[in-house]
């Protein structure tokens, strides 16, 4: 029973920041464009996020008080979100505005959200005057406080209820809201949208960018909740990508998308609970996220069901002029 | 908001000049370059001119510094060249770090079981023949599926990377150097089969390198299956009214991106790192993608930018371990100017006029 139990804790424990990657790439995703970059936006998100929680500590600290975890919380929060919205930005301004090709654009921005991300997260002591060993315990701690009498079945803190509320209210401003059908018109096709007098470019930015936050986000509660505020060299891994394929396994529905982080979760981690796998046998486990992915994809390109599949525009940039 | 007439007009540009085309790519770059040194200076506070001198000597101080710096651009520019085909048929293949890494799992495969079986010159023949069938099965597996379901390719081709990845994690279990390591360290460190030859010289990758490049450029532009790339790439409709059969053109055209991308595992494994590990690709399948789409598939420019990219990847690691800094440094810089070259572009594509008074830009 307790296996269980730990098991289904380990699985939404990794499936958290998956899911909050999800969310953030369907609404994305749904005013058309396709950001491969959010990998390395989630990158940026955490490693923003614990740097804000570093610096406000150090910093109260150095001044002679003691650090409160709650304001250390809100910086740190704030910072993720805001440097993972500057990814989005970034990559909303190269391909909306300046109409370069989405994929390539979000392949540059994820291999400068992960440099980043290693970068300051490896960096991070030496350049803050060589202070070894950084520490953000009170805010982290802050982050992992969990609902008062549920320490034993959830022991999570905030964020992985945040998680699961942005997804369903996603999936009611999607499907059941005015401007979320004008969003799914511009996923679908961009110049009837336009022609129907949706502003196009706002709501690809806002979706884009804000989506971009979301995503941010996930790396926040991976590393300040999950790894309890520290960093280790690319320790976020290849999470981003299987936020990516999520999208996909949910078919773009961000309700679809919290079971299918608990089921990725759990294929993530399914090698640590069957006795007596060898070490080979467990990294040909960890492949299984991928591989499932794979045969969705399969499957729903050969099932041609209208809502079950990608939006129609998804990956083309919209130019008026080229109508 | 003004409803005459909008600030900043945007047309599309029937044509533009050389001159002009190469200009604003080297202002792009000169920006760049600019934004770069602010970020260094910024993090080390040393000048400008110091940091631009620590970068030339990091890339090519010395002449084992200019070899592998031209070792990591004959790497970069042979991805690239590989990637070309398919994206010229519009075939997003994102599976470039999976592909090499499938040719460097085979090239390994062989260092480590026949190595000390084959004379070397016919095992390094025998490890190319071996990355090349390796790439093409990991490029011929989401190619299949396109042509028969028009199942998405950007994702297939991604998730085949992780695939790949885990394949190797999962063959460095019975590779390892000390058990329990995960790191398989020098393969053949004692009697070098498989190494290319040449001690700190890399005149072999340069060679293999040149040839494709020459052969791939010959290919698609005077071969009739080039001619059929293109057509397929420009509508598949059109193709199958010309005749063209679509199915097999991708199949092919992907096998030939796979093959190149899988021998591109040789030259990191057998050429340059003489191990493998899940960081054998690292991240060069993605940068190769934008280079080769930035550099319209034209090879010469594709040297340029690879040239550029590596130069500076390598001066600014040299600069980062020299104040104790984080190597991945690097992706930071190698980001920044992707993001110029890439958003450049749009000015050699489009062109932007402002309202007021007739002033032009």
């Amino acid at each position: 029973m307790t296996i269980i139990l730990s098991f289904i804790q380990q699985s939404i424990a990794q499936g958290i920041a998956i899911l909050f990657g999800a969310s953030g790439e369907i609404l994305t995703e749904k005013s058309g464009n396709l950001n491969l970059g959010i990998p390395g936006i989630m990158f940026m998100g955490g490693i923003s996020g614990l740097m804000g929680a570093f610096f406000y500590e150090k910093s109260v600290t150095d001044a002679g008080g003691t650090p409160n975890g709650f304001v250390g919380l809100i910086v740190s929060f704030l910072c993720a979100f805001l440097a993972a919205m500057l990814g989005g930005l970034i990559y909303s301004f190269l391909t909306i505005s300046l109409r370069a090709n989405q994929n390539v654009v979000g392949l540059a921005l994820t291999t400068f959200g992960t440099g980043f991300g290693n970068f300051f997260g490896g960096s991070i002591s030496k350049l803050a005057g060589g202070v070894g060993q950084i520490s953000v315990k009170i805010t982290s701690e802050a982050f992992r406080t969990p609902i008062p009498g549920l320490r034993k079945i959830l022991p999570f803190g905030f964020l992985p209820y945040f998680a699961i509320i942005v997804a369903i209210v996603l999936t009611y401003f999607l499907t059941r809201t005015r401007k979320g059908l004008n969003l799914r018109a511009v996923g679908e096709s961009a110049a009837t949208a336009d022609a129907a007098g949706i502003n196009v470019t706002r709501y690809k930015y806002l979706s884009t960018v804000l989506g971009a936050g979301i995503a941010g986000l996930g790396g926040l509660y991976f590393v300040m909740d999950y790894s309890k505020g520290t960093w280790t060299n690319n320790v976020f891994g290849d999470r981003g990508w299987l936020a990516i394929a999520l999208v996909i396994l949910s078919l773009w529905n961000a309700d679809k998308a919290i079971w299918g982080s608990i089921l990725f979760g759990s294929l993530y981690i399914l090698y640590i609970y069957i006795p007596g796998l060898s070490r080979a046998m467990q990294e040909v486990f960890r492949m299984l996220p991928y591989l499932v992915t794979i045969i969705v994809l399969v499957l729903t390109s050969r099932r041609n069901k209208p809502e079950n599949q990608a939006p129609a525009n998804l990956g083309i940039s919209y130019f008026r002029e080229d109508r | 908001m003004n409803k005459n007439e909008p600030l900043i007009r945007i047309s599309k540009r029937d044509t533009i000049s050389v001159g002009k085309n190469i200009l604003i790519r080297v202002v792009a770059i000169i920006l760049a370059l600019i934004v770069c040194a602010m970020i260094i200076v910024a993090l080390t506070h040393q000048n400008p001119v110091e940091v631009y001198g620590g970068i030339i000597d990091g890339a090519i101080g010395t002449p084992r510094r200019s070899w592998v710096t031209i070792r990591e651009i004959m790497v970069l520019l042979v991805i690239a060249v590989g990637l070309t085909p398919a994206f010229m048929m519009r075939f997003w293949n994102i599976g470039a770090e999976g592909q090499i890494l499938a040719g460097g799992i085979a090239s390994a495969a062989l260092m480590i079981y026949v190595g000390d079986k084959l004379p070397n010159t016919l095992l390094i023949v025998v490890m190319l023949v071996a990355s090349v069938i390796a790439g093409i099965i990991w490029g011929l597996i989401p190619a299949f599926f396109k042509a028969h379901y028009n199942t998405n390719e950007t994702l297939f081709t991604l998730m085949m990377n992780y695939v790949a990845m885990q394949l190797t994690t999962f063959l460095i279990v019975f590779w390892e150097g000390r058990k329990g390591s995960n790191v398989v360290g020098t393969i053949n460190a004692d009697n070098h089969a498989g190494w290319f030859p040449g001690v700190g010289t890399y005149w072999l990758n340069v060679i293999i390198v040149a040839v494709i490049t020459i052969l791939m450029y010959l290919y698609l532009k005077y071969s009739k299956q080039g001619y059929e790339i293109a057509v397929v790439g420009e509508s598949h409709n059109t193709a199958r009214f010309a005749g063209i059969n679509v199915k097999r053109v991708i199949i092919r055209t992907m096998m030939i991106s796979g093959a190149i991308c899988g021998l591109a595992g040789t030259l990191i494994v057998g050429g340059a790192s003489h191990t493998i590990s899940t960081s054998t690709a690292g991240g060069r399948g993605f940068t190769a993608i934008i280079v080769a789409w930035m550099a319209h598939f034209n090879p010469a420019i594709m040297i340029i930018y690879s040239g550029l990219l590596v130069f500076m990847q390598r001066g600014s690691i040299q600069i980062a371990s020299q104040f104790g800094l984080n190597e991945n440094a690097s992706e930071i810089i190698t980001g920044i100017i992707l993001f110029f070259l890439i958003g450049c572009e749009f000015f050699a594509n489009y062109k932007v006029s402002f309202r007021k008074k007739g002033k032009e830009a």
